[in-house]
């Protein structure tokens, strides 16, 4: 193999005219030889500015010395130490923008490939049959803590307080644990099966207990899980909520969906099997309004369902919000991106379906408030593009539900849980974290919050006494 | 889990079943629905909340043979469990939140149509155990699809019947029932209205004219049921609302049902492929037109 020091060590990829036709995972991982050459490029440094650009700091110095050793078992426990999902965070984080972003070896040629790294140690651990383990110092506290979630979120957060040596019962609306992990991401970037539902049974063998089929503010309220239910302390992760649509004429059409409602067709649902008991729309052209991770997840599926796609987006290439490398697997699947093109209206046929979507190309003005350049309408550009779906993925507004049915939790204009710094509530032992506080974010800032959220109950609960 | 403890035929296509199910049997009030997974690949069904009981932890459901799934969910017989119920979802109903004494002071009618009777007859229930007088119209296409009708009768005041073919009480629809009774001189204020979307669309239209107000209920498309997915949605009063955590229940008179309609149209295509599939099986081999 040619190895040049300063570029990453390539990993393997299903070939982009095959992938778009199946759901197997597009990116196939390092073989160990890889992985031990890749882990070769790092600098080891002392202040390891990697750790900090990390959400639940993992040391990653050190479980890569591990890997440059080829000692999987000792690299997988030292991730493990921060990490309850590494499986996922290898496949799923923005390592260009945290620790990739600030890696030395970034200053002159290409960052230490650490999401790869990460992903070989925690697949080979599972191969070898590796399972986090409780720490051996571990002491019982014998209380109760509920989590409201089975997301990433909940799941860092029940995980690490398992190892505090908490009782933790893990509510889960659906039937089936992971949150975004199982009705968002496609089987494509993180298999169910293989990856999800065994870093699910991994939280489980440390003694957290999943119910699923349990809506907290319906079945149990906050206030009795604490009152009644006999847990100590609660931490909402239920993540994000109702979808937002565009109010523009013609939404209603038939063949408009949310992303949420589409991906959780095809993923939960498993919607994308030839034998699947639940309908999803196979559109002929599809359209995908909004340019962000979810955006593009809802346009690799529609085009794996055998649709001609379009991601329209208003804004330019610059300012998608996807990752880099998600926009990149998209643009290479065949994925024809309309930019600087924003819907107007949604035109639909006698019988009520969906036949195209009018739009306006824009233009890019004074930057706003985010920081980013604001479009702007060219005047008499209004044309349509013809198509039989239309996928709205515009970002989501947080459920309602727990608010409504908890009294005294404070939320701020936007819907999302007001926490502090130890990401408690307003209420006092009701923590919260991930997407149901931020509004829509990514699966690994909802793990850092849940994993800050665990040290706040820790402390919480300490205090108690 | 999830088991189910009695079954009973009610009438064409239509069924009932009494199942374990504390966690929905502990919180249920008239109006709010669960989702039910037959078995372990199973879609999620949303069906009303048809009774509960606190002490046993049992639930009543009501359902219409009409798809693949709910025929699946009918090949379960005593003894077999469903993989997963959730619930309650959605709000409980409107009237729930009211006083006994401003009950007590409104003139209420109900109007079932159909396999809706299910969740009128839980709302009725509750009505009456609280000591509220009601009237009800029920309604069908023909006396056997008239289900429930004992049950209806115990916790009613007047119970009225209108058959499209005249096989029992009234030969029209609700509607017609109901103008009957205004013209005879019956008068009310509050009109809970649920069955099929054209049922509640034309009943609607009659209490507009005739000042009622008039609350319905949405038995939507929905794949999570707790605010996620957004395939519930409807137009009410221009607005986009959620049936499962803004409804079930919305103003009558505010639905755009034109729009609901179209929209429960949309994978009825694909499950009808499900059913012929399920039903015909290997030996279905095409020419219905609708199999791909």
């Amino acid at each position: 193999m040619d190895f040049d020091v300063m570029k990453k060590v390539p990993v393997k990829e299903q070939d982009p005219i095959i992938r778009a036709t199946n759901f197997d995972e597009v990116n196939l991982g390092y073989t160990k030889e890889e992985a031990v050459l890749e882990a070769s490029r790092c600098l080891s440094c002392k202040n390891a500015r990697c750790v900090e650009g990390c959400p639940v700091s993992i040391n990653i110095p050190g479980f890569i010395s591990k890997v440059k050793e080829g000692d999987i078992e000792g690299a997988y426990n030292v991730i493990s130490l921060s990490s309850s999902l590494p499986a996922v965070c290898g496949r799923v984080c923005p390592q260009e923008t945290q620790c990739e972003a600030v890696c030395v070896r970034g200053v002159k040629g290409e960052a230490i490939s650490i999401g790869r790294l990460e992903r070989f140690v925690a697949d080979t651990a599972k191969e070898m049959g590796l399972k986090p383990q409780l720490p051996a110092d571990m002491v019982k506290k014998n209380k109760n803590v509920a989590i409201i979630g089975a997301g990433p979120s909940g799941l860092t957060c029940a995980g690490d307080l398992a190892k505090m040596g908490y009782d933790v019962t893990v509510f889960e609306a659906l039937h089936k644990a992971g949150g975004v992990l199982v009705y968002g991401i496609p089987e494509f970037r993180l298999p169910k099966e293989k990856v999800v539902a065994k870093e699910v049974e991994n939280i489980k063998e440390l003694g957290v207990e999943i119910v699923t089929d349990a809506v907290i503010g319906r079945a149990f309220t906050v206030d009795e899980l604490l009152d009644t239910e006999g847990f100590s302390a609660v931490f909402i992760g239920s993540g994000a909520g109702l979808p937002r649509f565009m109010n523009i004429p013609g939404e209603q059409a038939l063949g408009v969906f949310s992303a949420n409602e589409y991906l959780t067709r095809s993923n939960l649902m498993k919607a994308y099997l030839p034998d699947a008991r639940t309908p999803i729309m196979r559109a002929k052209k599809a359209v995908i309004v909004g340019g962000g991770n979810v955006a593009m997840d809802a346009a690799r599926t529609a085009k794996r369902l055998g649709a001609e796609v379009h991601v329209v987006y208003r804004r330019s290439e610059a300012e998608l919000p996807a990752r880099a490398e998600e926009v990149h697997h998209a643009k290479e699947e065949g994925i024809i991106f309309d930019l600087l093109t924003n819907p107007v209206e949604i035109l639909s046929d006698e019988k009520g379906w969906v036949k195209g979507i009018k739009c306006v190309r824009m233009e890019l003005g004074e930057p706003d408030a985010s920081g980013r350049r604001s479009p702007v309408v060219v005047e008499g550009s209004e044309f349509v593009i013809e198509c039989d779906a239309v996928i709205m993925s515009l970002g989501t507004s947080p459920n309602p539900l727990i608010k409504k049915t908890t009294d005294g939790l404070e939320t701020n204009k936007r819907g999302g849980i007001v926490v502090n710094d130890s990401e408690m509530t307003s209420r006092p032992g009701v923590f919260a974290g991930g997407d149901a506080v931020t509004g829509a974010a990514t699966v690994i800032l909802a793990m850092g919050a849940g994993k800050s959220a665990a040290k706040g109950i820790d402390e919480y609960l300490s205090s108690q006494n | 889990m999830f088991e189910i403890v009695n079954k009973k035929y009610l009438g064409p296509n239509a069924y009932m079943m009494e199942v374990v199910a504390p966690l929905v049997a502990r919180k249920a009030m008239p109006g709010q629905f669960m989702i039910v997974r037959a078995d372990k690949d199973g879609e999620r069904i949303p069906l009303t909340v048809c009774d509960f009981n606190r002490e046993t932890g049992i639930v009543t459901i009501v359902y219409q043979t009409v798809g693949a799934e709910t025929e699946r969910m009918n090949r379960k017989e005593v003894g077999d469990c469903f993989a997963d119920i959730v619930g309650p979802l959605g709000n409980s109903s409107d009237l729930c939140d009211l006083s006994i004494e401003e009950l007590k002071a409104k003139k209420i009618l109900f109007i079932a149509g159909g396999v809706g009777t299910a969740p009128v007859y839980n709302q009725l229930k509750w009505l009456h155990d609280n000591g509220i007088d009601v009237d009800c119209i029920q309604g069908a296409k023909t006396k056997d699809l008239l289900i429930f009708k004992d049950e209806m009768k115990a916790v009613t005041k007047n119970l009225y019947f209108a058959t499209d073919d005249g096989t029992f009480g009234v030969h029209g629809n609700v509607c017609d029932a109901l103008q009957k009774l205004w013209d005879e001189g019956v008068r009310y204020d509050h009109c809970v209205v649920i069955g099929p979307v054209i049922m509640m669309k034309f009943a609607c239209l009659l209490t507009k004219k005739l000042g009622i107000h008039t609350i319905i209920s949405m038995n939507t498309i929905m794949v999570d049921g707790t605010g996620m997915c957004g395939a519930c949605r409807l137009l009410v009063d221009g607005q986009v609302k959620f049936a499962c955590v803004d409804g079930p229940e919305f103003d009558g008179h505010a639905v755009d049902f034109d729009q609901a309609l179209q929209r429960s149209r949309l994978y009825a295509t694909q499950e009808g492929e499900l059913m012929l599939r399920l039903t015909e099986g290997d030996t279905h081999h095409g020419g219905c037109g609708k199999c791909s």
